[in-house]
């Protein structure tokens, strides 16, 4: 068993290594240097305070987004509509960021809520018409995602501003930036969220792995016909998981909103952190800590890249070496595979 | 001697346990050869080595003299190795024909599959052996007998004369039982070599020529089957002495448990499947429903589970109707059900062992509080019900897709026996398991009779029917059409009635 423990653990280090390989052969190939790039990369990420700030940023919204398609995926659902829920989750909260003014104690923690909330209900969505009519979930949430995107902006322009492209920052009270904090990253835009990315992959740790509605969850994605045989009720579990991993994602797309930007605009297209998310949660073997850790390394990639031009190396780059890594992970198999003829070689 | 396989001193370990112990195995050229050996010993790991599923760690292996490497399937099918999963690896939306040339289809050009040459092929060689297929049917659409002749017919087409079956009678009834032993034969007079995995001595002692017992990894004896009988075998494979006739006093029937009126079922595609059927099965009594599969056997316990609307009709427990309750609220009104497929219904096959085991009971005390999950208290139970019903496995914390297939149904049947339910729905208890096991399995349910527990076992072996049951109906077209004892009856007499000769025998009597 351990050395199954040891391979699963192996196995994403490995990827993230090859993929590291690949992408400095293609520096090679195009003229510049790795060393070079990859050192750009290192500093551009954790080379001073201000530089870990901004990974923190982050690294933020993609433990949360992470963890929504991760809980999604351990119950057996694919939400690829973590990006339009991280939408509708941004909007929710910046609209009650701006609406109201009430003490920081009662207008952050609504903001969140009604994040999560909003998140929850474009989950819910997706989620009753898989359970009641069997509609594939991956269908729903793609569609959702645009109609998120568009509500949004007609919300924004219509409803929030009158025709405006971006609505006003949200109040002090309900924002997640802290002055000591910006001040002590050399005004990064590094903001609180961060504790609560962390807090709510504890929670998914502990609702998945010791409570009996984690029990039933996971029961439920591993095998319906037996969760069903047990007891339990399989489509209210369905609609529950979904609910829950859109949760997540509205949460993540609070952070945008009361952390990183503080308010939000029109969008030509997507945020790209639910898609990314995918990533993350595939990457992190759709466990917790796995998240947390594949969140680092890509929110790491993704700062670290912006420095990456100082060292001639374009960030398109950093696109493709972490297409390589996923590309490594979905071929695990094949990782699998070599490690285990090593072993044999050993013996 | 010319022996077409030989393993030899072959060494197989998993975490934790080793599967085969220095197993040696030689076949001989033409022979039927079984393989027996109680749940857990050893033989589907054993014969998973010999197709290139597993590497073994130590011993060596020769197919016709020549010693060779096994290293994936591939191999073993050009050195003439096929084999015969219990589970069969079909795509149901295929037909037959492309089922059984898929991955080595003929080419018209190179390019394009020659489905005509195809089907002309499946057909040379299914009337060769008698392997009775419709090289045009779909496979969605075609018995489980059909389906496994699909199975052996692919092996055939890949030009195997070595063919390994895993428990290929499990699954199959008493007639396509008889089809597929004249099939092993034809196969033999062809020149094929079988190596045969069943618990089954009688199917051993009809067609096998000679027999390697292993237990518990290791290999103990290979017997020739004509100087051997049922009794020898089975003290051979369990290591004691195992009786055949289950011994148990009579029946003392009480109260009313389970009572069924006119109840009606449909099927998935609405075909009525339960018609208007009557039962009742009384606390300290084992009702068998005998009866040929498709006769509604499944929709029945599936209804009467809650896994399947009832359209009419009624079904109450003690006096109480729970016609139409959800499968929890069933459970806890006190039924038990050991379903008929394990994979399906019965296990989380990718949960651990020990959390299978609470899988209808982990939201109650005391293994869990206030929806937290007690671990210490769910793995104690798991261990004391492995112990008890004797599931070998490394461990509590092993996956339950790690266990051997007849392990998997001890630890169901041990979880559903452990909650004493009122009435214990027992469906095929004991398919797929060994002689030791299914004495043992035959035991627990007469325990729980003379408990004072109602009992509804359902299976397709007359054997087992009329050993372990006081009462039988017999179950014909969704209807009971008669109910015998066991003591008035005969097989013969019971055949009939499963085939539909009620109403002749009802006009004479
Ligand atoms: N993939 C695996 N990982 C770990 N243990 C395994 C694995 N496959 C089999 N085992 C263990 O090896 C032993 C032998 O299993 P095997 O399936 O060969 O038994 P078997 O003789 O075919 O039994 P049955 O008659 O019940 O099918 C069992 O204890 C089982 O738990
Ligand atoms: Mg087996």
């Amino acid at each position: 068993m351990s050395a199954n423990k040891a391979i699963n653990i192996l196995i994403p280090i490995i990827s993230v290594l090859l993929g590291l390989i690949a992408g400095a052969i293609i520096m090679l190939v195009f003229g510049y240097s790795p060393v070079e790039g990859y050192k750009a990369l290192w500093e551009g990420a954790f080379g001073d305070i201000y530089f870990i700030g901004e990974t923190v940023r982050q690294i933020t919204p993609y433990i949360l987004s992470g963890l929504a398609v991760a809980f999604a995926f351990r119950t057996g659902l694919f939400n690829i509509g973590v990006e339009g829920q991280v939408i509708v989750g941004w909007l929710a909260a910046v609209w009650i960021g701006v609406a109201f003014d009430l003490p920081m104690i009662v207008h952050l923690p609504l903001a969140i809520a009604a994040a999560a909330l909003a998140g929850a209900f474009w989950g819910f969505i997706p989620g009753l018409l898989k359970a009641k009519l069997r509609v594939h979930e991956v269908i729903v949430t793609i569609m959702l995602n645009y109609t998120a995107l568009y509500i949004a902006n007609h919300i924004i322009r219509n409803v929030i501003t009158e025709q405006k492209d971006r609505t006003e920052s949200v109040a002090k009270s309900a924002s997640l930036q802290a002055e000591w904090l910006t001040e002590w990253t050399q005004y990064s835009t590094m903001h609180m969220g961060i504790i609560l990315a962390l807090v709510a992959a504890f929670l998914m740790w502990f609702l998945l792995e010791k409570t009996t509605r984690g029990f039933e969850l996971r029961a439920v994605g591993f095998n319906q016909h037996a969760s069903n045989y047990a007891g339990m009720n399989v489509d209210r579990n369905i609609i529950l998981s979904m609910v829950i991993s859109g949760a997540f994602a509205g949460i993540a797309g609070a952070m945008e909103g009361l952390g990183t930007f503080g308010y939000m605009s029109v969008r030509s297209g997507f945020t790209n952190i639910g898609f990314d998310g995918i990533a993350v949660a595939l990457l992190g073997g759709n466990t917790a800590l796995g998240v947390v850790l594949a969140a680092g390394l890509f929110g790491s990639l993704k700062v670290g890249a912006l420095n990456m031009p100082l060292a001639g190396v374009p960030t398109e780059l950093v696109d493709i070496v972490v297409a390589l890594i996923i590309f490594f992970v979905a071929s695990s198999y094949m990782i699998r595979w070599l490690l285990s003829r090593f072993k044999k070689e050993g013996k | 001697m010319d022996y077409v396989i030989e393993m030899l001193n072959i060494r197989k370990e998993f975490p934790g346990i080793v599967a085969n112990d220095n197993i040696t195995l030689q076949v001989k050229q033409g022979e039927i050869h079984a393989l027996l050996g109680e749940n857990g010993a050893g033989k589907s790991t054993l014969m998973n080595v010999l197709f290139g599923l597993y590497q073994p760690e130590k011993g060596e292996i020769r197919v016709r003299g020549e010693k060779v490497k096994i290293t994936d399937p591939n191999v073993a099918n050009h050195l003439g190795i096929g084999m015969v999963h219990q589970h069969f690896m079909l795509i149901d939306t295929f037909t037959v024909t492309e089922n059984i040339v898929l991955g080595s289809e003929p080419k018209k050009l190179g390019l394009s599959i020659d489905l005509k040459k195809a089907e002309e092929d499946v057909r040379k060689i299914s009337e060769q052996y008698g392997l009775k297929v419709d090289p045009a049917a779909k496979i969605s659409d075609i018995s489980v007998g059909m389906q496994q002749r699909v199975e052996i017919l692919k092996t055939l087409y890949r030009g195997a004369d070595i063919l390994i079956f895993d428990e290929p009678t499990a699954v199959l009834t008493p007639q396509e039982i008889h089809e597929l032993i004249d099939i092993m034969h034809n196969l033999v007079k062809e020149g094929k070599s079988i190596i045969l995995i069943t618990h089954k001595l009688k199917e051993i002692m009809e067609v096998a020529d000679r027999c390697t017992v292993i237990r518990k990894g290791k290999g103990i004896k290979t017997v020739n089957v004509s100087e051997t009988n049922p009794n020898e075998l089975a003290s051979l494979m369990v290591g004691r002495e195992v009786s055949f006739k289950t011994e148990k006093g009579p029946a003392q029937p009480k109260e009313t448990v389970l009572s069924i009126e006119n109840l009606v079922v449909k099927d998935a595609r609405k075909v009525d499947m339960v018609r208007g059927l009557n039962l009742e099965v009384k606390a300290g009594e084992i009702v068998g429903i005998a009866g040929v599969d498709g006769n509604g056997q499944t929709e029945l316990i599936e209804a009467i589970t809650g896994l399947r609307p009832v359209e009419s009709g009624m079904i109450s427990l003690k006096g109480k109707d729970i016609t139409n309750l959800s499968p929890r609220k069933v459970t806890e009104s006190g039924v038990g059900h050991i379903p008929q497929d394990r994979h399906k219904f019965g296990l989380v096959l990718d949960f651990p062992i020990g959390e299978n085991m609470v899988l209808q009971t982990y939201y109650q005390e005391p293994f869990s509080r206030k929806g937290i999950l007690n671990f210490k208290q769910i793995y104690d139970k798991a261990k004391a019900l492995i112990d008890e019903f004797d599931v070998r496995t490394p461990s509590e914390y092993t996956k339950a897709r790690a266990l051997s297939g007849g392990n998997q149904q001890k630890a169901i049947i041990g979880r559903e026996v452990d909650r004493s339910p009122d009435l214990l729905i027992a469906a095929q208890p004991t398919r797929g398991l060994d002689v030791g096991a299914i004495e043992f399995i035959h035991k627990k349910l007469i325990e729980e009779r003379d408990k004072g527990r109602a009992v509804l076992l359902l299976s397709f072996e007359l054997d087992e029917i009329m050993n372990v049951s006081d009462r039988i109906a017999v179950m014909y077209e969704g209807e009971i059409v008669a109910t015998v004892k066991p003591e008035d009856t005969t097989e013969e007499e019971l055949g009939l009635l499963m085939a539909g000769s009620k109403k002749q025998k009802v006009g004479e009597s």
